[in-house]
């Protein structure tokens, strides 16, 4: 019988590994150990929007660490998903300052119309939700965040729509970390 | 209208740009430092000025800044902490985003007088937006000669650099955030040793919120004492709040400390009012680790004075009457809010973001979100309102970092000054679940 092929080893495309080679050099030479936190945002970006135990092992390879070095540093910060997710990962803050302005409506009201539970993907692949923790933009709450930007007071249904509108207008592809997004409304202009 | 140190430009066209800040008046503490000051004077000014940490815990800048071992030939750091997360805390995000160079030349006037030369900035992975545009203003101050090499011929060098977290609150507390800095698990360190002998990389370190490190720019062009002259007692200069919650304008404001409170709930100026025409129930006055208060409590003292937003107002009556002025996190709370809920809601998030070193602190936080959520689901008894007090007074002082506290404070305080709301929800569950009972935004989602 012919031998399986291996799934092919994830691998940095160009620009990423320039920008990890940067990012290297921030820190003293004998601690390169200090760009893992930025080089799994860039893995995220890279793979698909998560960080699969191969990515993880690439990450380790690229630094010279060992995996579990890796793998106990993505486990305890939140932002770094360990299973598959849609196309746009909704991340809505839960906290106090968001609850008292409907972060709690806002989540049913997301379930409903991606048909998605917190936690779960859609139907369609496009949205997953998730709630997280204080976003640290409470005096334009509720605030969801998607990749690198902040939706901010999503209380209407013309404001969640608005959001879900350019979300699904994006084309879907990769989208590297240090590609400049929008700012949220509260930032924009003066 | 009180004077304004850090957002005088705020809404200057362009201010995030080298060129325009440098027009009004930016990079003159670099200047002025590099050019006729020691860093031994520039750490004095800083100690006359009275500066206190903006970040929360409020300790003096300038003695922290002299606790820095010097020892020969070891390099040292500056680390700004810009993992801003306590919830109701949102003033360095808006700093950093329009005044990216406000930060940069703290930075760089800071580390002067520190003799670091290389810093970074550790800013919440949240908002790597933010960093984009750090790193860009970074750019333009090399290319304008303000880092690198030899900064304004001075023969002084500084290589500053932002690197982004990954999603901790915990990672706010400075031991924890240096651990995350060196690429590991955000798990605080024990003490001593303290970061200023043994920091970074296990060298002499200083890390400072974002609005301290600013807040050095102005201390350094007009001099500590006159940034002393702004404020009351031991409480000088200004102070960003950024005030949300049931206000009619939430936001960003720099006040000189001393406002009271009143005033900057009600006038104007400031967050112009409860919303919808209602009435106050509560705040919590420094982001969500400090005791909550009732609206009388809030404005004014046991002793029935005024209060301030001062350190020393707000702290009035020690935690039995009064609260912290804290990280300047102002979540204001109308008549309608489920304080029960509210406490649960806080609960969890410090369980959420208990980094699971300490078991007080693990299990505690645990303890204190089921007990709650029991009893804001109307299946609670009146000795579970008893069991939580018990279960924060032992995670309080038992812990390695003061997220023990920060659990615990809450939860203490709500019972403290709202125990009817408590047995309200033992004696009437059903009631206290029904819908309307807890809070509920405008109505525009149902």
């Amino acid at each position: 019988m012919e031998p399986t092929t291996a799934p092919a080893k994830p691998q940095f495309s160009p620009a990423a590994q320039a920008e990890i080679k940067r990012l290297i050099a921030h820190y003293p030479e004998d601690r390169s150990k200090s760009a893992l936190l930025p080089i799994l945002h860039i893995a995220q970006a890279e793979f698909g929007g998560w960080v699969s135990p191969e990515v993880q092992d690439l990450v380790a390879e690229t630094l010279g660490l060992r995996p579990i070095e890796v793998y106990e540093v993505s486990t305890f910060y939140t932002m770094f998903n360990l299973k598959p997710v849609g196309k746009h990962v909704l991340e809505i803050c839960r906290t106090g300052p968001c609850m008292l302005r409907g972060s709690d409506e806002l989540t049913q009201h997301l379930e409903r119309i991606t048909g998605a539970k917190v936690g779960e993907t859609s139907p369609d692949g496009n949205f997953t939700l998730k709630e997280v923790e204080c976003l640290a933009a409470c005096g334009f709450a509720p605030v969801v965040q998607v990749r690198e930007k902040y939706y901010e007071n999503l209380d209407t249904n013309e404001a969640v729509d608005g959001m879900l509108n350019e979300l699904r207008s994006l084309v879907h592809r990769p989208i590297l970390p240090w590609e400049e997004t929008g700012l949220p409304n509260s930032l924009k202009n003066n | 209208m009180g004077r304004k140190l850090l957002t005088e430009h705020i809404k200057v066209e362009g201010i995030d740009t080298f060129d325009v800040y440098r027009k009004h008046g930016g990079y003159r503490s670099v200047e002025k430092a590099l050019k006729t000051m020691t860093p031994d004077e520039v750490v004095e000014e800083v100690k006359k000025s009275g500066l206190r940490g903006r970040g929360g815990a409020g300790f003096p800048t300038g003695m922290k800044w002299s606790f820095l071992a010097k020892p020969e030939g070891v390099p040292r750091y500056l680390v700004c902490n810009a993992d801003e997360s306590e919830p109701g805390t949102f003033k360095d995000r808006e700093l950093m985003t329009r005044l990216p160079h406000l930060l940069i030349e703290g930075m760089i006037t800071s580390s002067y007088a520190l003799g670091a030369n290389t810093s970074y900035i550790y800013i919440r992975g949240e908002l790597l937006y933010v960093l984009r545009i750090l790193e860009k203003a970074i750019a333009e101050a090399y290319a304008n000669g303000f880092l690198g090499k030899n900064i304004l011929g001075s023969g002084y060098n500084l290589d500053l650099h932002v690197h982004p977290g990954g999603g901790a609150y915990i990672c706010g507390e400075e031991t924890a955030l240096l651990e995350s800095l060196e690429g590991k698990r955000g798990n605080p360190r024990n003490k001593p040793p303290f970061p200023a002998v043994q920091g970074l990389y296990a060298r002499p370190t200083v890390v400072n919120n974002v609005e301290s490190i600013a807040a050095v720019v102005p201390i350094v062009n007009d001099g500590g004492d006159e940034y002393a002259k702004i404020g009351v007692g031991r409480s000088t200069g200004t102070k960003l709040i950024s005030a949300c919650g049931h206000l009619n304008k939430p936001g960003i404001y720099e006040i000189e400390l001393g406002v009271p409170v009143e005033e900057f709930i009600y006038s104007d100026e400031y967050c112009g009012g409860i919303w919808k025409g209602r009435d106050l129930k509560a705040v919590v006055a420094g982001g969500s680790s400090v005791p909550i208060l009732p609206k009388e409590l809030i404005l004014k003292t046991a002793a029935g004075e005024d209060r301030l937003m001062t350190y020393e107002s707000l702290s009035d009556g020690g935690f039995v009457t009064g609260t912290m002025l804290g990280s300047g996190g102002f979540i204001a709370m109308d008549e309608t809010t489920c304080i029960v809920r509210n406490t649960w809601n806080f609960s969890r998030f410090y369980h959420h973001e208990s980094c699971g070193q300490c078991s007080p602190c693990r299990e505690g936080t645990g303890w204190l979100e089921k007990v709650l959520h029991r009893l804001e689901h109307g299946h609670g008894s009146m000795h579970d309102i008893d069991l939580i007090v018990s279960v924060a007074k032992q995670i309080e002082g038992n812990t390695i970092c003061p997220l023990g506290e920060a659990a615990a404070w809450p939860v203490a305080a709500a019972v403290r000054h709202f125990r009817h709301e408590f047995e309200w929800h033992v004696t009437n569950p059903k009631e206290a679940t029904a819908p309307g009972a807890v809070y509920r935004a405008a109505g525009v989602l149902a």
